[in-house]
């Protein structure tokens, strides 16, 4: 089952779970079973429109889904998904 | 600018380089790029400390410094650089001072101002390379620009709570191809209050530490030549959990400045890009003495606390405690029929309550105490331990 990484940030909407395994076969999906696990996930995912957040990119393996399927991105049973979201913290 | 070839070492400065010089990929040659080196570090805070002692200490010819702002207690959980009796100095002032005492041999620029879209350019255009260190994304998106328009390289870092990112943006290679920037990574930024800042959220004092190590190098490697440089990848660390992982990171056909159809040639309006009101409504602040006045005229009012229960135990105005990241769900225990006054330490956590409280629940009798609880003791005198 393809497995996705919760960013520092977005864990407290995880019941601080910082892995979590997911039975979905593309980023849709995956995106889709975990705003329906943690509803208050859903809108630090997804816009008004339903779309991926622009301040927030996903990753399958090394590869940005920008750069393969977008959301359609098909996910292998290994496949490592990570959600990293822009940061700005410095000082 | 000498050409880095003809750049000459004093018997000192060969002693104290020694540990670069022989290191056969490193080398005579690339001290003397160091040397020849003009760095900008924008933000001498958590990222901006070991970034600054490290390109210091490592011989860099001259370094730039941006920076506003003044050393506050809050600051030395992670601001190496500074030390208590630098506390109500100038940061730029009193990072000059420390790296002057590291190394004697660079030249050390401060700039004391806010970085923003009318002087940005003008400060940039003089260096080599820039280390974004600073804080919110308006500055973030203003640097990334900047140095896309003057086509310099941007090191690239940011920390929040437990996790660190660094990047190598608009890196041009031995080839003259040109790397992504920060708007092909992320083409816009969260809206406002989605992402809390760190004085919000928090961060561990050593990230930083970690993080702006990792900049340094790469300020580094990028001006020595050596190595390769974290260009066309993102590079990010979760302390919590000792987890590193790099992602490919490509330039875009759409980045506004850059792309195929280029929309962006001059710097814009970045408070407005990254949605932050212009004119944010004022809110009704409240002088000490008049606070004082109230309380003995005995105008009625309710006091809010929003700061953390453990300042609340060192020293407080016996308001009611309801800390700022609980506001929203304890708005039911603030009064609409009298007055209310909110405080903090300083002010503007106070403001910050009041903002949400007016805007997602329709409050209008709320009062925000000018300076907080440091300024009611300096008023009073009365020895208010903080």
């Amino acid at each position: 089952m393809p497995t996705v990484i919760i960013p520092t940030p977005l864990r407290k909407f995880t019941e601080n779970a910082a892995r979590l395994d997911v039975d979905a076969a593309s980023v849709e999906e995956l995106v889709d079973h975990l705003s329906s696990s943690f509803p208050l996930l859903r809108k630090h995912l997804l816009d008004e429109t339903g779309k991926i957040r622009t301040f927030l990119n996903i990753f399958v393996g090394d590869e940005d889904i920008r750069d393969l399927d977008q959301e359609k991105t098909r996910l292998s049973v290994q496949a490592i998904v990570s959600i990293v979201p822009a940061i700005a913290g410095g000082k | 600018m000498p050409f880095y070839k003809d750049v000459q070492f004093s018997k000192a400065e060969l002693a104290r380089y020694d540990r670069h010089i022989i290191i056969p990929e490193f080398g005579l040659e690339a001290q003397q790029k160091l040397k020849t080196a003009k760095v900008l570090v924008i933000g001498s805070g958590g990222l901006g400390s070991p970034l600054l002692l490290y390109l210091a200490a490592a011989g860099v010819g001259t370094i730039g410094i941006v920076d506003f702002d003044v050393v506050d207690d809050s600051n030395l959980q992670r601001q190496v650089l500074f030390k208590v009796s630098d506390v109500g100095k100038r940061k730029a002032t009193a990072a000059k001072r420390r790296l002057a005492a590291l190394n004697p041999h660079i030249n050390i620029r401060i700039h004391h101002a806010h970085l923003t879209a009318e002087n940005a350019l003008s400060i940039i255009k003089d260096y080599d390379v820039v280390a974004d260190g600073t804080d919110n994304f308006q500055t973030r998106y203003l640097v990334n620009d900047a140095c896309v328009l003057l086509d310099k390289t941007n090191i690239y870092a940011s920390v929040f709570q437990f996790e660190g990112q660094v990047s190598v943006f608009n890196y041009r290679d031995e080839n003259g191809e040109l790397g992504p920037n920060y708007r092909d990574l992320y083409p816009s930024p969260p809206p406002p209050g989605l992402v809390p800042s760190c004085a919000e959220g928090g961060v561990l004092g050593v990230l930083p530490g970690i993080i702006g190590s990792m900049q340094a190098n790469e300020v580094i490697k990028v001006v020595t030549g050596v190595g390769e440089p974290l260009s066309g990848r993102l590079f990010i660390f979760d302390a919590l959990h000792f987890e590193t992982r790099t992602f490919r990171v490509k330039r875009r056909d759409d980045n506004p400045l850059n792309g195929k159809n280029p929309s962006i040639t001059q710097l814009v309006d970045y408070d407005l890009f990254c949605g932050i009101p212009k004119a944010e409504k004022k809110i009704r602040e409240l002088s000490v003495e008049a606070f004082l006045d109230w309380q003995s005229r005995g105008e009625k009012f309710q006091l809010i606390d929003v700061r953390e229960p453990y300042e609340y135990e060192l020293a407080n105005l016996g308001g009611e405690l309801i800390p700022l990241a609980t506001v929203t769900e304890q708005a039911g225990r603030i009064a609409r029929d009298r007055k209310v006054v909110v405080h903090c330490k300083a002010g503007a956590r106070s403001a910050k309550a009041i903002r949400e409280l007016e805007e997602r629940f329709g409050y209008d009798n709320l009062y925000n105490l000018s300076g907080g609880i440091v300024a009611y003791q300096a008023q009073v005198q009365e020895p208010v331990k903080l």
